[in-house]
């Protein structure tokens, strides 16, 4: 669950939570937080399945934390990238409810297997949030070790990694670590637009037939650059699953307490032998696609604005104001902590020095290669024949 | 005689807008290519003008690309594909090497492909990992696919409707590093006569030496000529435009006057097109020959990340250094 949080809080006891239907004209939505922040207790899906959370007031103040810092950790990188400072930025703004829901509801056993914009599951595993500005920044390739945090390398080939989560889940089974309370589940992440992919519709074959413990997370944010969803699609994406022979389920993506809860019994369904399901997280990007994107050309600001009612984050504040489980201070302090660990972030991504040259030719074999060694050996003469020179 | 300034990409942007004006069986489809008019704007306004059954926003499926446009060729149409970076052909490898290149082969000449498949490619512009490859070597090894690159606007212009008119399927690279560049472009060139498509071109007369380059390194080796000629020495820099069929008269005819070569791309080398290159090079020259034909190009190592990519690529100095060595022998 969500780091500790100090600041204790007086309140009264909350009233009796009451029961809603999903989104309006969406029964299919999962929603146990509205946009407005009324909780819902729970939800049962047409299958049976019920999904509920019951968190404690620390754990409810530690998901408003983590979606703060989240969002103000990307918009840190939004900023740095347009100062020149990053190549490139693939922002979360919007997508914050999805990635802290599902990234919370992991165990520490599970393994993730995210795209390039999974920052907010990173931070989730504990993973240093400089981590991944080192590949936007083109001075590493991603820096921290996928199994020490069970969180693979960001994957930029679309869809790609659903086939390699597939295969990861695969091997949970086969080391029978499957069929208990403490069993291993995978996570795939990937977009809309990743449903395209043969990749990704190999991966749900494989993992139905071999019945693998992952659940697929498709955080659907409307648009695969450009291209809005009906590029892709003309059934709700979560419908295909039936096809595939696993469960599939709408999430309000901006719902950080549903995709809590629906990643949890997904993966607790797929620790338990189960087998594979899809998730399918209905939200919005906010920004661009990345910071290279100009989305004013495809899309319209009435529809931005509509998203902007339903933010991830304010509803859930809402929440804690109503139920007075956190008080004004405690805003000040999250915002407060956001400040200082974005100007942390900026003042080492400013510290990232650029690599040496000659590190280009490190590990692109386990145990070396003659070729590469007499290549770097060449190279390295190279460079010094310049020492001393005008260069 | 209409000449007009142009950058590169618009120079495309122009090409492919005569052919869809020219051919009402020309269609182009990829992913972004659209309302955005591609992530390098490559394709910006065409579907406004010719509609989206023309310029057709594809779902995000590079073999689904490929394959359909397979289909759409059997049916008579010339499809142009945009594959949105280098390294994101891969998932289509499997259709463009196995279907595309084999149809008109397996089918006797029953069937033709004339298929454009459009890939911006090469570094040089600062970019995340999988943007920035040259993987021309693979579709170069392919019997059945042709291979070309542009490495001007006035050639971006010409080569794009040549390539698109041919009947058969082409591999159209295009140098992305180099799409801002300007330059003039006659819109009134012939298609056919003066440059045919699978032409190589002296881009500038020297007497010591010949560099061979293509797509984004014929300007670093004319700059490098630049360079070498304050330094007495003329290079000739030789724009092979066409990498799969290669001509190489011009080459084997310059390098018989200056007796040596350099060979100059950012693939790899390892079995690259500087070895084809240096093979034919020598076989056809080899009383000629002052020195060996050397190769300058990227490194064997997986593109790297950006900030050492200067050094990953071959720049002016790692050419004249070349340049250097052949008189070294
Ligand atoms: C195989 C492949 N093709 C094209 C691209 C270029 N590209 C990068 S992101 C993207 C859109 C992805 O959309 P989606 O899957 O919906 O994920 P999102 O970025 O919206 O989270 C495209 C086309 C790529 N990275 N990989």
């Amino acid at each position: 669950m969500a780091k500790g949080d100090p600041g204790g809080t007086t309140r009264s006891r909350r009233a009796a939570p009451r029961s809603k239907k999903g989104a309006a004209g969406d029964p299919e939505l999962v929603q146990l937080l509205t946009p407005d922040g009324e909780r819902i207790e729970s939800h049962t899906s047409p299958d049976g399945t019920e999904y509920r959370v019951d968190f404690t007031d620390e754990e409810y103040r530690g998901l408003y934390r983590d979606l703060v810092l989240v969002r103000k950790l990307d918009a840190e990188a939004t900023a740095l990238q347009r100062q020149g400072e990053l190549g490139l930025w693939a922002s979360l703004l919007g997508q914050e409810a999805a990635q802290v829901g599902s990234g919370r509801a992991l165990r520490a056993q599970d393994m993730a297997f995210p795209t390039y914009r999974e920052h907010g599951v990173l931070y989730c595993r504990g993973i240093d949030p400089i981590m991944p500005l080192g590949l936007f920044r083109g001075v590493d390739q991603g820096g921290w070790d996928p199994n020490e945090f069970k969180f693979n390398m960001y994957t930029i080939v679309i869809g790609a990694q659903t086939l390699h989560a597939t295969g990861y889940a695969m091997g949970i089974t086969m080391d029978g670590k499957t069929g208990t309370d403490d069993g291993e589940a995978a996570i795939a992440y990937f977009g809309d637009g990743a449903t395209s992919q043969g990749d990704v519709n190999e991966a749900f074959v494989w993992a139905s037939v071999f019945n693998a413990p992952l659940v697929f997370f498709c955080q659907n944010n409307q648009y695969a650059i450009s291209e809005p969803l009906e590029r892709q699609t003309r059934v709700p994406l979560y419908q295909r699953a039936a096809g595939f022979g696993f469960p599939g389920v709408r999430v309000d993506g901006n719902d950080v307490l549903a995709s809590y809860a629906v990643t949890r019994t997904a993966l607790d369904n797929a620790r338990h032998g189960q087998g594979p399901s899809l998730i399918e997280a209905y939200t919005y990007r906010m920004g661009a696609h990345t910071t290279s994107d100009d989305p004013t050309r495809y899309r319209i600001a009435s529809e931005v604005e509509a998203w902007q009612a339903k933010d991830p984050i304010t509803r859930v504040k809402a929440f804690l104001e109503k139920q007075q489980i956190a008080d004004a201070a405690f805003f000040a302090e999250v915002d407060e902590q956001a400040r200082r660990e974005s100007v942390h972030l900026r003042e080492r991504v400013l510290d990232m020095p650029n690599p040496e040259p000659v590190t280009m030719f490190d590990h692109v074999y386990p145990n070396g290669s003659p070729l590469l060694d007499e290549q770097r050996a060449q190279f390295t003469r190279y460079m010094e024949s310049f020492e001393g020179s005008a260069h | 005689m209409a000449t007009e300034t142009l950058t590169l990409g618009k120079a495309l942007n122009t090409g492919l807008r005569r052919a869809l004006e020219n051919d009402p069986k020309v269609i182009i489809m990829g992913e972004d290519v659209g309302k955005l008019g591609g992530v390098f704007r490559i394709t910006d306004g065409l579907q406004k003008d010719f509609g989206d059954q023309r310029v057709i926003d594809t779902p995000l499926a590079e073999s689904g690309i490929i394959g359909t446009a397979v289909g759409l060729a059997i049916r008579g149409y010339r499809p142009i594909c945009e594959i949105q970076f280098d390294g994101f052909v891969y998932p289509a490898y499997d259709q463009i090497v196995s279907q595309v290149a084999k149809m008109h082969y397996r089918s006797g000449g029953r069937l033709s492909i004339p298929m454009v498949i459009r890939i911006p490619y090469g570094g040089g512009i600062g970019a995340v990992e999988h943007h920035s490859e040259s993987p021309e070597a693979y579709f170069a090894h392919t019997a059945g696919l042709k291979v070309v690159t542009c490495a001007n606007p006035q050639d971006a212009y010409v080569m794009i409707q040549q390539a698109i008119a041919s009947d058969d399927p082409i591999v159209f690279l295009e140098p992305k590093r180099r799409y801002w560049e300007k330059g003039q472009v006659d819109l009134d060139a012939p298609l056919s006569e003066a440059y045919p498509l699978h032409s190589a071109r002296v881009v500038r007369p020297g007497t010591d030496v010949t560099v061979l380059a293509y797509g984004p390194m014929v300007r670093t080796c004319l700059e490098a000529a630049t360079a070498a000629a304050e330094d007495g020495r003329e290079l000739e820099v030789i724009d092979l435009r066409s990498l799969s069929p290669l001509d190489l008269t011009a080459a084997y005819e310059s390098v018989q006057r200056t007796g040596r070569a350099v060979v100059v791309h950012e693939a790899p080398s390892n079995i690259g097109l500087g070895a084809e290159l240096a093979a034919r090079i020598t076989e056809k020259c080899f009383y000629s020959l002052e020195s060996p034909v050397l190769r300058v190009t990227g490194f064997d190592t997986p593109y790297p990340a950006a900030r050492v990519e200067e050094e990953y690529l071959p720049d002016l100095d790692r050419v004249l250094d070349a340049v250097d060595r052949t008189f070294g022998w």
